[in-house]
């Protein structure tokens, strides 16, 4: 089962389970994994499961769509690798991926 | 303050969600006219805030059904009891009375006076998100402002709107002909809003009327009350220092427990504790119900939500009249139901 990385904002880090099909979102707020709090349950319609993709992940979690890409526009500090975690769902690929939590979600 | 401007009320409601529409209707039966506040412009709460387009499948005889279609029928259902709403407005202060009744105040300054308080705020109440820099809040209500209430506090101010959805660009086109200067910030070229509202904003652009920046809020500059500029950080990562004393950050909103937490009750991760019969708080005359309460068994869905407010409306009318009966009847055969529904 596929391996996710959680790295706070202070730089603790947390590596949980996840399964396949779950998405990272939902990973995160079933291990209480702080600075995620899913508000929307993962309807992309609120943006406070902002996270920024690891270092070499980037092309294998892919791009944000046009309405996740609308939705950034909710988050604050978007960088190149933000992603939305509700978005992101979890295969077999992504075993050993690593998302850092943003400072604020909001 | 006196009691003597307040609205004189049977019943009101904190919050327009689904739960608390329903309980208009609950009470509405029981003859409880009811004042409903909420701190957004329309109802529907969550379903509409969050959800309109996407599908409900559990709404018992509904085997599907939008967000949007469910807050409407709601209304539609709550209509013949004629309640008055109060959008706009935030609940901000519970203050029990002598006589046993509460004094209510909005944000706004609407005040009720009240016996029976239906709490129905959900997830808490909307509010819009706050940039996350240190010392914002010093800036806030004098250079920091996330609504525009009264436009003319506007006039000839250095405005900088970030943001990129219909709120920031709404404001940017109504405050743009009174303003000093008025600036916007958005992350990107495209924008999520109203293609109308980008035709004209993109026309002001060109016509030197408005400032466009691509970036995103960095920081604050100011004594801490006052902004003297903002630097937000470019898409190049330079840093754009933007001139202005006003600035307006639309990001939308999230749900905060808010005011709640400071009314006495007993409280237990946000949520507020009730029994199972009547779905009283630990203050008699004030009840709650759906996704803001918290019992033993608790499911957080509009069903239960469904359930509660219509035993709430039971415990509700006995409180408020202690020396009559209550007859149960059925919508489809009492004919006394049915007058007040306007449908015989
Ligand atoms: C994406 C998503 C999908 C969902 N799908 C389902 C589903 O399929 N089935 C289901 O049963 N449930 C579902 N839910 C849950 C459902 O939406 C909630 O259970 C329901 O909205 C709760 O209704 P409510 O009326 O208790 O509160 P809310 O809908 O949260 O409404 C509360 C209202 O109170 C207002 N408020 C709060 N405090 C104050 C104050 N002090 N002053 C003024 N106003 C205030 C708020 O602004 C808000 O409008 C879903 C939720 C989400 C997010
Ligand atoms: S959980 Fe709301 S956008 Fe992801």
């Amino acid at each position: 089962m596929p391996k996710i990385t959680f790295i706070e904002p202070g730089g603790k880090s947390r590596t949980v389970t996840g399964q396949s099909g779950q998405t990272v979102m939902e990973v995160a707020l079933k291990n209480d994994i702080p600075g995620i709090p899913g508000e929307c349950g993962g309807a992309c319609s609120c943006a406070t499961c902002h996270v920024y993709v690891g270092k070499g992940w980037t092309d294998k979690v892919g791009q944000a769509d046009e309405a996740e890409e609308d939705m950034l526009d909710f988050a604050f500090g978007v960088r190149d690798n933000s992603r939305l975690s509700c978005q992101i769902r979890v295969t077999d690929e992504l075993d050993g991926l690593t998302v850092q939590i943003p400072e604020q979600q909001f | 303050m006196t009691s003597e401007k307040a609205i004189k009320a049977d019943a009101v409601i904190i919050g327009a969600g689904p739960v608390g529409l329903f309980a208009i209707f609950q009470l509405g039966l029981l003859d409880i006219k009811c004042h409903v506040v909420d701190i957004l412009d329309k109802p529907g709460g969550q379903c509409t805030e969050l959800y309109p387009e996407k599908p409900i499948y559990d709404i018992p005889g509904f085997p599907e059904i939008s967000g949007q279609e469910l807050s409407d029928n709601l209304m539609q259902q709550a209509a013949p009891f004629s309640p008055v709403f109060h959008f706009g407005n935030m609940l901000e202060s519970v203050d029990r009375r002598a006589d046993g009744r509460f004094l209510l105040q909005t944000d706004r300054g609407v005040f009720f006076d009240t016996r029976v308080i239906v709490i129905a705020a959900g997830g808490g109440s909307f509010q819009p998100k706050r940039p996350p820099y240190r010392g914002i809040e010093g800036y806030e209500g004098h250079s920091v402002f996330y609504a525009v209430r009264q436009m003319e506090k506007f006039r000839d101010k250095k405005i900088l709107i970030a943001g990129g959805g219909d709120s920031a660009l709404d404001w940017a086109l109504n405050l743009q002909p009174i303003a000093k200067k008025i600036s916007l910030l958005h992350r990107r070229e495209e924008f999520r809003a109203n293609m109308d509202s980008v035709g004209k904003m993109r026309a002001l652009v060109e016509t030197g009327k408005l400032d466009f920046h691509i970036g995103q809020l960095k920081s604050l500059n100011g004594d801490g009350k006052y902004l003297s500029s903002v630097t937000a950080l470019g898409r190049d990562g330079a840093d754009i220092e933007i001139d202005c004393d006003t600035l307006l950050p639309f990001f939308g909103l999230t749900m905060k427990l808010g005011p709640i937490a400071g009314w006495g009750l007993n409280l237990n991760q946000n949520l507020v504790y009730v029994d199972t019969e009547k779905f009283q708080t630990s203050e008699a005359g004030i009840f709650a119900i759906g996704d803001i309460n918290s019992y033993p068994g608790k499911l957080k869905l509009i069903l239960s939500g469904f359930h509660e407010a219509a035993l709430m409306a039971q415990a509700a009318f006995r409180l408020l009249h202690p020396d009559e009966r209550l007859v149960f009847q059925y919508t489809t055969s009492s004919s006394k139901l049915q007058k007040k529904l306007g449908v015989l």
